[in-house]
């Protein structure tokens, strides 16, 4: 598999997520093991008015996506892992009216459990959270064959 | 959200609507909240916007993410008799169910206040109170 294939992947994959949709995430690069998306700024998800800053909510979720889809990136087969659990640190608020990038890795596989790491940054910008998360495997049988082939284009 | 006159009519009459119709976000994840004499029960009614896994299908994990934290921040607002908006520090989140294509409901819970930070804990559950589908904890910083 190269890079190629990886952002397919993931791009494909990213489509049929509809929150991922309608926050208008985008991938920026895919490797083995690491993927970084795009959350551009609009003024439907700011969490606070008078400063019109983005919620947390919204950066959860892209990184919660990221270190999710990350993992297409991490294993040669694509298997629908499910989130175990997420820890979100909150380093500073997102400056407004930029997007926001969330750089994910998987730092462990295990036969059971995948463990990803993940940090949202903007550009020339410092930290704005860090996430560390764990996801099941409960292997490629669990998710239809149908969706299998779309995401992987079928055998590509 | 700062806006005293929306912050004093929300406490008065226990109508969230307008509190949470000047948050974007609580509009665009479809965020509601009600009030039964001091409790609150947050809910995220069922929008196809808000699915991630298409299977299921499922609530992205990252809408539960965001609706408990929101709910936990106004929770905090409540009870703090504050008009502004608590800082998230961190935020601790145990998915244990999928989150299927339905209405949701969360509860927050006050662990420890101190002077600067406060810890809340915050339940979401489907069906049943009894099979929650995440659990979170949050920290907040007060500022004064």
């Amino acid at each position: 598999m190269n890079d190629a294939i990886r952002l397919n992947r993931v791009t494909r994959f990213i489509d049929t997520l509809k929150q991922a949709q309608e926050l208008g995430l985008s991938v920026i690069e895919a490797r083995e093991g690491s993927l970084t998306l795009c959350l551009p700024y609009s003024d439907r998800i700011i969490g606070n008015p008078d400063t019109g800053v983005i919620h947390g909510g919204a950066i959860t979720t892209l990184m919660d996506t990221a270190s999710g889809s990350v993992i297409l990136c991490a294993l040669d087969d694509f298997e629908l892992c499910p989130t175990l659990d997420l820890r979100v640190d909150y380093m500073r608020p997102a400056e407004p009216h930029k997007p926001v990038y969330a750089r994910a890795e998987t730092y462990k596989v295990t036969r059971n459990i995948i463990f990803t790491r993940c940090e949202a940054y903007q550009k020339g910008g410092e930290t704005i959270a860090n996430c560390v998360g764990t996801f099941m495997r409960i292997g490629k049988e669990a998710s239809p064959k149908h969706y299998r082939d779309l995401i992987t284009g079928g055998g590509e | 959200m700062t806006d005293p006159e929306i912050y004093r009519y929300t406490r008065e009459s226990g109508d969230f609507s307008r509190l949470l119709q000047s948050i974007p976000y609580a509009t665009f994840i479809g965020l509601e909240c009600d009030q039964f004499g001091d409790d609150l029960i947050f809910r995220l009614p069922k929008k196809e916007e808000n699915l991630g896994n298409p299977i299921l299908p499922a609530i992205h994990g990252g809408v539960i993410g965001g609706f408990m934290e929101l709910s936990a921040a106004i929770y905090l607002m409540m009870s703090q008799d504050s008009m502004r908006m608590p800082r998230i520090v961190d935020f601790s989140l145990d998915y244990l169910r999928a989150g299927l294509n339905r209405e949701t409901y969360a509860e927050c819970r006050l662990t420890r206040q101190g002077n600067r930070v406060a810890n809340v804990m915050v339940t979401a559950w489907q069906k049943s109170r009894s099979q929650p589908i995440a659990t979170a904890r949050a920290h907040f910083l007060m500022e004064d």
